[in-house]
């Protein structure tokens, strides 16, 4: 079934939280708009704070909110958030330790045809290797609803980070939700699939595919990049055939490289493949094309996981 | 070129500008009709930038820091004969070069620009370069107003004043609008022109929409000895289209169908008055 944007959901979420306590603070660069944020302005205007196109600036100032006892969500499109504001995120929201909710929207190539610039393919990596920032990239409507409800009175820095395109359903909503504990969706033993964020989708749809031709597959959504779930990650390649990772970024120290490391520390050697952007020159195309192009198309998946584990 | 041949040209941009945006159902609509005549007069009277003369160092330069009007840009490299029209038609499809974005795959395009507030400091980086050479090139850089909120541009903005940059030429799109509204409600700018004054800076204000004036005042620089040109251009966001005109929606929307032929109606009415006039 096919629900609302991740996005949606974040603004809805976010507003009937807010209603109910004034210490939520959002802040927004020029951002509103883009972060279906339009509503919040208008029925709580004494909750948003907004600071123009300035996007360290904005990084700063929920640092400072924080400092004062504000439950903060700072929001703007992940391509300038976490490359033009790095230094702000590393010093003045994980360094000084302000539990800061930072959202990125419109991630990976969420922007399309817009190019390089508005692309973030590198923000994982990037923070991944920021110390006490947490990392969450949730899959659908509900892992979104569940990471901002989780968000508001989380204890440290937090970045989040989801696209604008409506999502597939895919968890039941009686699941449970920790940031920190990645999701098993599906159990099989033949292939493993793990993915996060929007990708999740993808790997979902490739392994309905392989089911019809027998292969049993595990799918996890490891909506957590950091804290990462390492005892579900080793629990679900026991015994398995092959792993496939997946993330719409780039290959360079993502969801992938994390999974790589781990295996080779622990001495675990079995068929393995990365599945995100490579060090070119990247394509330009909508979103789907984007990824498609990059083999991240159910159908590429498919041929991929064969060629795996024959 | 006279002033009559490019307000004609204006229309004939707008009119390109129009027709890509709708083909390609994407495109920064009201910013790029605010700096059309900006770009028109720059490219066809005062820059001599053209194929032939392109890669060469030894000419002057133009950067577009507010990238996301790249339609603008399109409308008058192509214009000038940098790629075919065949070839722009491809804006937004998959593999093509031409995107949402100055890059420099597209030839004619300086600089890679979308991100906001980084042309000017690239600007400084070139007109310092130049004058260290002792070359008579300048450089020409388009900024939006509500780009101006980027702290890095008034930290290009010392460095100019610093270095005496009088061979830079700023021009802002003072069209008072940004994504959300209003600049003043957004981040308020004004007085503007104290800011750039206090920063040590030549200020000049123009009718940005005005061929006229924008002729005149390129031909006034330098402005002051030793001082970097700087140029706010008040314009209409969305200028040239009666219902696009100021309206915030506009940013980046696409034209319907039918609001794509009223707008070239109203653009072919332009063309007869002026013929006429
Ligand atoms: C660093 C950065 N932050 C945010 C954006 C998103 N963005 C694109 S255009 C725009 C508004 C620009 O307003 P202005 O500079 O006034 O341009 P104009 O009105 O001429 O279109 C914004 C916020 C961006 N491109 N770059
Ligand atoms: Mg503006």
């Amino acid at each position: 079934m096919i629900e609302k944007a991740n996005l949606e959901i974040f603004a809805e979420t976010l507003l009937s939280l807010a209603k109910k306590d004034k210490d939520i603070i959002v802040v927004t660069s020029d951002s509103r708009g883009s972060g279906k944020l339009t509503n919040f302005g208008k029925e709580l205007p004494d909750q948003i704070i907004e600071v123009g196109i300035a996007e360290q600036n904005l990084v700063g100032i929920c640092a400072g909110l924080s400092a004062v006892g504000k439950k903060v969500f700072g929001v703007s499109p992940s391509s300038f958030l976490t490359a033009r504001a790095l230094e702000q995120i590393k010093n003045d929201i994980a360094y000084s330790n302000h539990p800061v909710t930072l959202v990125g929207i419109s991630s990976g190539v969420s922007y399309g045809q817009l190019g390089s610039t508005h692309h973030s393919i590198h923000d994982i990596a990037v923070l991944r290797a920021i110390n006490n920032l947490n990392i969450v990239i949730p899959c659908d409507n509900f892992e979104t609803q569940k990471v901002i409800q989780s968000a508001v009175n989380y204890s440290k820095p937090l970045f989040i980070r989801f696209g604008k395109k409506p999502m597939l359903k895919i968890h039941s909503d009686n699941k449970s939700f920790k940031i920190g504990k990645g999701i098993r969706v599906k159990e099989g033993k033949d292939l493993v699939f793990i993915a996060t964020g929007e990708t999740v989708q993808r790997a979902y749809q490739a392994i309905e595919i392989l089911e019809k031709d027998n292969f049993k597959c595990t799918l996890i959504s490891m909506h957590t990049i950091k804290p990462f779930d390492e005892y579900l990650f080793l629990q679900s390649i026991k015994n398995t055939r092959g792993i496939i990772t997946l993330e719409e970024h780039s290959e360079s120290g993502g969801l992938g490289e994390k999974c790589a490391s781990i295996l080779v520390q622990k001495k675990i050697t079995t068929n393995f493949k990365i599945i995100g952007f490579p060090d070119e020159y990247m394509v330009n195309g909508s979103q789907s094309d984007v990824l498609d192009h990059y083999d991240m198309s159910p159908k590429r998946l498919v041929e991929i996981a064969k060629e795996l584990i024959s | 070129m006279n002033i009559k041949d490019l307000q004609l040209k204006s229309i004939e941009y707008r009119k390109t500008i129009l027709e890509i945006i709708y083909n390609s159902g994407a495109g920064h609509t009201a910013g790029s009709l605010s700096c059309i005549d900006i770009l028109n007069v720059l490219y066809n009277n005062i820059l001599d930038i053209n194929p032939s003369n392109f890669n060469s160092i030894d000419r002057n330069h133009y950067i577009q820091s507010k990238g996301h009007s790249v339609e603008a840009l399109y409308a008058v490299l192509c214009d000038k004969g940098f790629f075919t029209r065949k070839e722009l038609n491809t804006l937004n499809n998959f593999n093509s070069h031409f995107i949402g974005h100055p890059t420099r795959k597209i030839q004619g395009i300086e600089h890679n620009t979308g991100a906001l507030g980084h042309g000017l400091s690239v600007a400084v980086g070139m007109a310092i370069g130049l004058k260290l050479d002792k070359k008579p090139y300048k450089i020409f850089t388009l900024l939006g107003d509500g780009e101006l909120s980027e702290g890095s541009i008034w930290e290009g903005l010392m460095s100019a004043s610093k270095y005496k940059l009088d061979n830079l030429i700023i021009i802002i799109d003072r069209n008072r609008l940004q994504i959300t509204g209003k600049t003043e409600d957004v981040n308020p700018l004004e007085p503007l022109r104290e800011k750039f004054l206090s920063f040590g800076h030549a200020v000049h204000e123009v009718n940005g929409n005005s061929i006229k004036d924008l002729q005149s005042i390129f031909k006034k620089i330098p402005f002051e000895d030793q001082k970097t040109n700087i140029i706010i251009a008040n314009t209409i966001k969305g200028n040239g289209i009666s219902f696009i005109e100021n309206k915030v929606i506009w940013h980046h929307k696409v034209p319907t169908k039918s609001e794509f032929q009223d707008a070239l109606k109203e653009l072919d009415k332009q063309t007869l008055s002026l013929k006429n006039d």
